[in-house]
């Protein structure tokens, strides 16, 4: 599965988690290319590896065997504070509970990603009013997330994961916890930073109608990709 | 400070533990800067500027053994020795036995050797001609509401008089003032004639209990002590001569180690406070896993979390502290100005605000270094999938 300009680059890639003395291998040899821009739904059984493999493409956690190339960086090879600052900077993250910090208020959350930059204070403040005003919550700012419905909620959690302009959003599950009104609005939403912004997108959903907002939609198998013919069968 | 309110935000997602853990800082805090304060007043009690001219002896044995009065001309003899006094503790108790303060019985001279002791001309030649005359401090005058004429009555609690009686009356003729503020806690005192308490007392008597020496260069005070004590070498009476700083230091050490008692309590208290905010932090810390995870999903180092873990550990003492000194600052102004140097009180000044906020800060990274590294330490994937 290739891409002309892939942004992300997965060759031979396994994870194995260790147990006590039990392997479980999670993810076996991998390939994938994600092109830049485009935007992708990861779906699959529970315990097919989905969160895994979205985890390893953000930097969450590092690879047992094979690599991952992001916008050229081969971020297995890493360290811990590196990635830290590599995801800083790159990786936007949005996730089914939104987790949010509950004490700040929607303003003080989409900047959290900005305290780890030089900006001044009030350039992060203009900042994270651009991306609130991007998902339509400018007349939240100063709400806190218990004021504040589920679906507004995830919209400031893309705020904040949009707000210091990375490449690459990692979406797990990110419409998991809304009705369907609120998913649609967060769907459209991405959808638009994937069109209009260039934000190249990769979504774990259990949503079909979740994934047809995507470009395209890979399955994960028992820790293998399936190719579309063989889902399609299935 | 661009982490401050992330910082804030922590301490206050649960307010009442917050407050409750800041009011048992504030506590401990409140009681260090009380009992520094006592403790830098019983050490201040040491150290005085006039301390190099002046030289006192008092039995080798003890400050409780007397010394004969045939010593007096002997001392005054001493080449480098300008004056000579002398003067025995009393012990005396006005009214009531909490009514406690110093009280000596002194020379005519005594008050010639501590210039720093203000009092007019006329007040110092009564005190010399009045046989059961008197001199107090100001603040020993102002907290009993005594003035010049008054007739005092003390009890002794050592000295009974030749009749049995215990009640020894004084005629205020002086009252002294401390030209040092600093030395305002020797306005606490109570001196009364000497030759009348040697005449009057049932037992002792030509007994002094300590030589007050005034030497006439200060740069000999070790060669003239040394000669004093040579007087009385191989004698049943040896002196030993000192500086009036170790003198006090001594007395001071009769009643107790003040230090190590405020150590003592002060150790106590906060190994408490250690055991209590360790806790307090270890559960924040526990309750906030899956927002530390989110912090370092989105690029706060290891490092950074640590810092900031630690950060709210040092600001909830420090906070804790600084008002819990402020309390004993304004606790001892309202002690002082309400009993004066009845109980010896510095202010709560810039070494024990330095000492408060030192241990504040040490206390603070005690009690977040475990569950700060246990932050630091944690998984994203795990943290974020709840295991």
């Amino acid at each position: 599965m290739r891409t002309m300009s892939a942004l992300v680059e997965i060759r031979n890639l396994s994870k194995i988690y260790e147990r006590g003395k039990q392997k479980i291998e999670v993810l076996h040899h991998i390939d994938l290319d994600i092109g830049r821009g485009d935007f992708v739904a990861l779906m699959g059984p529970s315990g097919s590896g989905k969160t895994t493999l979205l985890n390893l493409i953000g930097g969450l956690d590092s690879p047992t065997d094979g690599t991952i190339r992001v916008a050229g960086e081969p971020i297995e090879r890493l360290g811990e504070d590196a990635l830290a600052r590599w995801r800083a900077s790159n990786v936007g993250f949005v996730f089914q509970f939104y987790n949010l910090l509950p004490m700040l208020t929607a303003r003080r959350n989409v900047e959290l990603p900005l305290l780890l930059t030089r900006l001044s204070a009030s350039e992060r403040r203009r900042k994270a009013g651009i991306a609130l005003e991007l998902v339509g919550l400018s007349d939240r700012a100063s709400h806190r997330p218990g004021e504040l419905s589920g679906g507004q909620q995830q919209r400031v959690a893309i705020a904040r994961a949009i707000v210091s302009d990375p490449t690459l959003l990692v979406c797990d599950e990110p419409t998991g916890d809304l009705d369907r009104q609120s998913a649609i609005e967060v769907l459209t939403l991405m959808q638009e930073l994937n069109r209009d912004h260039g934000k190249t997108l990769v979504m774990v959903t259990h949503d079909p109608k979740a994934a047809e907002y995507a470009h395209r939609t890979l399955h994960l198998d028992k820790g293998t990709l399936v190719p579309d013919s063989e889902h399609s069968a299935a | 400070m661009k982490y401050l309110h992330l910082i804030w935000a922590a301490l206050m997602r649960r307010k009442a533990r917050t407050l409750f853990t800041l009011l048992s800082v504030l506590a401990a805090f409140l009681l260090f800067g009380l009992l520094d304060s006592v403790h830098n007043a019983f050490s201040n009690a040491s150290s005085g500027v006039a301390g190099a001219a002046r030289l006192i002896s008092v039995s080798k044995i003890s400050f409780t053994v007397s010394l004969p009065k045939s010593l007096f001309a002997r001392i005054q003899a001493v080449p480098g020795v300008a004056e000579v006094s002398y003067a025995n503790w009393f012990g005396g108790i006005y009214q009531d036995p909490r009514n406690f303060f110093p009280s000596e019985a002194v020379a005519p001279n005594f008050l010639d050797l501590y210039p720093e002791w203000e009092m007019p001309a006329s007040q110092r030649r009564a005190f010399r001609e009045t046989r059961t005359g008197a001199v107090v401090g100001a603040s020993l005058a102002e907290r009993f509401g005594w003035k010049i004429g008054d007739k005092i009555p003390l009890q002794a609690t050592i000295f009974p008089q030749k009749g049995g009686s215990n009640t020894w009356t004084f005629d205020l003729v002086g009252i002294f003032h401390a030209t040092d503020p600093a030395q305002r806690g020797n306005e606490n005192v109570f001196f009364f004639n000497w030759n009348y308490f040697d005449e009057a007392r049932q037992f002792g008597t030509g007994s002094i209990g300590w030589y007050a020496v005034r030497v006439a260069d200060p740069a000999h005070a070790d060669r003239v002590a040394q000669a004093i004590d040579a007087l009385s070498a191989d004698s049943d009476h040896e002196t030993k001569t000192q500086t009036e700083q170790s003198f006090t230091a001594a007395l001071v050490s009769q009643f107790a180690d003040i230090g190590l008692i405020v150590g003592a309590i002060m150790a106590a208290v906060f190994f408490t406070l250690i055991l209590l905010t360790g806790n307090t932090m270890a559960q924040a810390v526990r309750e906030r896993t899956p927002e530390l995870a989110v912090l370092k999903t989105i690029g706060f180092t290891s490092r950074s979390v640590l810092g900031l873990l630690l950060a709210e550990a040092v600001m909830l003492l420090a906070i804790g502290a600084a008002i819990g000194l402020v309390l004993a600052g304004i606790v001892v102004i309202a002690v002082r100005s309400e009993l004066g140097s009845t109980i010896p009180l510095t202010p709560v000044g810039g070494e024990i605000w330095l000492r408060g906020l030192g241990l504040a800060v040490l206390i603070g990274l005690i009690v977040g270094v475990l569950p700060a590294v246990r932050g630091m330490r944690l998984r994203i994937v795990d943290a974020l999938s709840g295991r």
